[in-house]
């Protein structure tokens, strides 16, 4: 089973919100030398592909669309267990929007050859558009699954459980699929352990421009966009809240006393 | 090139509470672009309930094939009465069906996309138009505007007001053929797991009372249930508990999960990631109980207690039962 998890690396979305500033020129988030890391749900996705290869046999891919320094993402991916990693990186895709990466990324994932599964989080812990999965599956001309929390092999089919509103489907499709990935409790990213670390930073990745994958420049970047970003801003929100103090008696006390004024119990 | 076109979905003879929603943003739409209003319908249900909330035309694919949901066979729908009605906008929920829909339905129009809307802002033409959404968790707030359209847009739920009912019976209904063959779904549906939710529904909850890691195990959650049992409200949880498998996903309130809009919203051991905080920007008190005293939901809360939930919660309880009891 051939395997593409695509992998998207991010500033750390766990950073409190102090540290959060926004760069007016480009209308993103200051980088600040703030940790980079993989957006959380594609660890998901990853450890979803890892689990399958072990319960099946296969072959997991990493692959990302991102500036240079994205190569420590698919780092970490090789020593988590994928068996191999590739980046598209074009100083063209710049300003491109979720079509743009989407057609970079399903133009990398056919040079790989064709995949039985192609796995995404099912949205990024940035802008989560959750767009980007399911044009890849467009693109491809390939079914789509989303917000899927496992996935088990039967056979030559594919059995996805999809998380919905009031409870979950199970949905089988036959590959290749693209599967958009949620967590749950059942796929934990693993910790690499350090002798991966140390093999995965010895391991070459290749870096592949648009013409190396065969993607017209035409194809990405601002221009196609239909949409435009006006404006990012910080919404103001003055801390207001009033600590109720004492025992928990007097706490709780004082709480209902309160709750009551507001009319809400 | 006109018009707003909403996804709609008619259950018992009513718009649901989410087509409400859709139509209400619709109609803000609709107001400022001095364009119609319409709504897509799949599957042999009844168009007849939507006139009265200001729908003008019904496009309706008439098949038994769309009666259940599947993706492939939607989206085949989808696009042709896109191109019957030719909508300027059209809108989708932001839940488990729009998430699904509406990236491939955009590709499919060659349309821009729009997703998790909060708000809409247009005065006059198709020029002042501006989608307002989240971006980074909550943490920050983006303007996008449209460079073309079509655009295809998805409303966060339980952010727009529904809209409202008018005397109006009749409008008019447009059959589209769409020509569907069961052999174009490429997914199949197995089984469908309905979790049981005892009392009222979380988005519907007038008090909601959600735990997170600090509850340390699933065994905290059994106060939570008494408490929300006591209140008449619903039990919700961070993406740390569901994560951690001590509670069904479904049961997660966030930018992942569900958004929630209660009159009180009270969260015990809940740190406060603003994932989470996007998820509860609707409700009107907030509670935090957290034994950490810099948590980042006491910045959100209104009212906070610092201590161990496990020596607040019981009171809590006890007290809530004597004001249902008297």
């Amino acid at each position: 089973m051939r395997i593409v998890v695509c992998l998207k690396q991010i500033i750390d979305p766990e950073l409190p919100s102090s540290q959060f500033k926004i760069d007016p020129e480009s209308k993103r988030q200051r980088p600040n030398g703030h940790p980079l890391v993989i957006s959380p749900y594609d660890e998901n996705a990853l450890e979803v592909a890892l689990q399958l290869r072990e319960q099946t046999a296969g072959h997991v891919t990493a692959l990302s669309v991102g500036p240079s320094a994205a190569v420590s993402a698919l780092r970490k991916g090789l020593a988590m267990g994928a068996d191999e990693a590739a980046l598209i990186s074009d100083s063209a895709l710049e300003g491109s929007g979720p079509f743009g990466i989407a057609a970079a990324l399903a133009q990398g994932i056919q040079k790989l050859g064709p995949p039985d599964l192609v796995l995404c989080g099912c949205e990024s812990g940035d802008w989560a558009d959750r767009v980007v999965g399911p044009i890849v599956a467009e693109t491809l001309g390939i079914p789509c699954i989303t917000y899927v929390a496992r996935v088990e092999r039967q056979n030559a089919q594919v059995r996805a459980q999809r998380v919905v509103e009031d409870g979950h489907e199970i949905w089988e499709v036959a590959p290749p699929v693209v599967l958009t990935v949620l967590s749950h409790e059942s796929n934990v990213p693993r910790y690499p352990k350090v002798k991966d670390i140390m093999a995965a930073s010895r391991r070459p990745i290749p870096t592949w421009s648009l013409s190396d994958i065969g993607l017209d420049t035409g194809r990405v970047g601002d221009e196609i966009s239909r949409v435009a970003l006006e404006e990012l801003s910080v919404p103001t929100r003055e801390s207001r809240c009033e600590f109720l103090e004492g025992e928990p008696e007097e706490q709780v006390a004082t709480l209902i006393t309160k709750l009551r004024e507001k009319k809400v119990v | 090139m006109a018009g707003i076109c909403v996804l709609a979905k008619v259950e018992n003879g009513t718009p649901t509470r989410s087509t409400l929603e859709l139509l209400g943003g619709a109609h803000k739409l609709a107001a400022g672009l001095q364009e119609p209003v319409s709504a897509c319908l799949l599957g042999q249900t009844e168009a007849a309930s939507l006139y009265g909330y200001g729908v003008e035309t019904v496009y309706r694919v008439d098949s038994p094939l769309l009666n259940a949901y599947q993706a492939d066979l939607h989206l085949l729908a989808l696009e042709r009465v896109a191109q019957a009605a030719e909508p300027r906008v059209v809108l989708l929920p932001a839940d488990s069906l729009g998430r699904d829909l509406s990236a491939r339905l955009a590709f499919r129009l060659q349309a821009g996309i729009v997703t998790e809307v909060i708000d809409i802002d247009v005065q006059a033409s198709e020029k002042s138009l501006r989608f307002i959404r989240q971006a980074y968790g909550g943490k920050a707030v983006a303007m996008i505007v449209p460079k073309a359209f079509p655009i295809v847009a998805t409303l966060k739920p339980r952010t727009f007001d529904p809209a409202a009912r008018s005397d109006e019976k009749s409008g008019t209904e447009v059959p589209v053929e769409a020509p569907l063959d069961a052999a174009q779904a490429r997914t199949r549906l197995v089984e469908r797991v309905q979790e049981e939710t005892t009392g009222v529904k979380l988005e519907d909850a007038s008090v909601v009372i959600s735990g997170g890691r600090g509850l340390g195990g699933p065994e905290g959650f059994d106060f939570l249930v008494e408490l929300a049992r006591t209140l008449k409200g619903a039990v919700g949880a961070s993406r740390a508990a569901t994560d951690a498998g001590w509670v069904p996903s479904s049961m997660q309130v966030g930018q992942t999960g569900k958004t929630v809009s209660p009159d009180l919203y009270i969260a015990v051991g809940i740190s406060g990631a603003t994932q989470h905080v996007a998820g509860i920007s609707g409700a009107k008190t907030i509670v935090a109980i957290n034994s950490d005293p810099e948590a980042s939901i006491f910045k959100v809360a209104h009212l906070g207690i610092v201590g161990d939930y496990k020596s607040v919660l019981p009171p809590l309880i006890a007290k809530c039962r004597e004001l249902v009891g008297g």
